[in-house]
């Protein structure tokens, strides 16, 4: 069963509410219900919410891109919400504005 | 007066492990009284340690992780060791985004994140005996009011 205070479809959207601790452990459980609900809905955005992640290493990084590439490959987009400085830095350590925005400038 | 503290703890390679190594070098590096940043930034390398002992170095298997830290006056050192399939070329694997496992989804950037969190970073290992790998950091040691512990009296 999906987890519902994780997941939430608002149309076409998906808001991923990201745990508080972000790492390998929890970024299974997310990779598996976010690709279980790209599969079976129509979904055109993803928006992933860090407002209430204290805590994430590079598993988190490759669990956002995961989703960022299947997404795009629909034709959808990601967006990022709630980033403290410190997850800001784990992401752009990782490079994950530069993909996205690449992207975006490529459309 | 030289500061010293050792700890020692073995436990299983599974990935419920990974929050419970974090908490427990945390707790430890308490007693440095760390600004917030140096607390997550040990806590973020010792966890890229352990997830790639248990995803790379056990394939996921249940095996032993040891983990062991040395505070000495003001540094901290940790040392993560497993005993699984170790790592043929170290240079490969430390070079940003190098992984081995793209179809789990690995950035290929704990060691970088382990090298970028810590001052010093050693990785010993040899295949089919396991990998160790060593990090030290220096903590500033904030004046009272700074640190962690700011608010505790
Ligand atoms: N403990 C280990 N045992 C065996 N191989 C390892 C270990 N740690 C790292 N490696 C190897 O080094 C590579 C790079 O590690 P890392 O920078 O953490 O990236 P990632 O974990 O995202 O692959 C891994 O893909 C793996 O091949
Ligand atoms: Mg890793």
């Amino acid at each position: 069963m999906l987890n519902t205070s994780i997941f939430h479809k608002e149309g076409t959207r998906l808001r991923i509410t990201l745990p508080k601790e972000m790492d390998h452990h929890s970024a299974e459980e997310i990779r598996a219900g976010a690709d279980h609900i790209l599969e079976t809905e129509l979904i055109q955005q993803i928006i992933f919410d860090f407002s209430n992640t204290e805590f994430m290493d590079s598993s988190g990084i490759g669990m956002v891109l995961g989703r960022y590439k299947k997404i795009q490959f629909m034709g959808g987009n990601v967006s990022l919400e709630g980033t403290s400085d410190r997850i800001r830095r784990i992401l752009e350590m990782g490079g994950v504005y530069q993909m996205i925005m690449k992207e975006e400038k490529g459309r | 007066m030289r500061e010293e503290h050792h700890m020692k703890l073995e436990m299983e390679s599974r990935s419920e492990n990974e929050g419970f190594a974090r908490t427990v070098i945390a707790s430890f590096l308490l007693r440095m009284n760390p600004t917030v940043e140096e607390m997550n930034d040990v806590k973020t390398a010792v966890s890229e340690a352990v997830t790639n002992s248990i995803i790379h170095g056990y394939e996921n298997e249940v095996h032993k992780i040891v983990i062991s830290a040395d505070i000495l006056d003001d540094c901290i050192t940790v040392t993560v060791e497993d005993f699984g399939k170790g790592i043929p070329d170290i240079e490969k694997a430390m070079e940003p985004m190098y992984t081995t496992s793209p179809a789990l989804e690995r950035s290929g950037m704990g060691f970088s994140f382990m090298e970028a969190f810590m001052d010093e970073l050693h990785v010993t290992s040899s295949v089919g005996k396991g990998t160790a790998v060593r990090m030290k950091k220096k903590i500033r040691r904030e004046k009272a009011g700074n640190g962690i512990y700011s608010s505790v009296d």
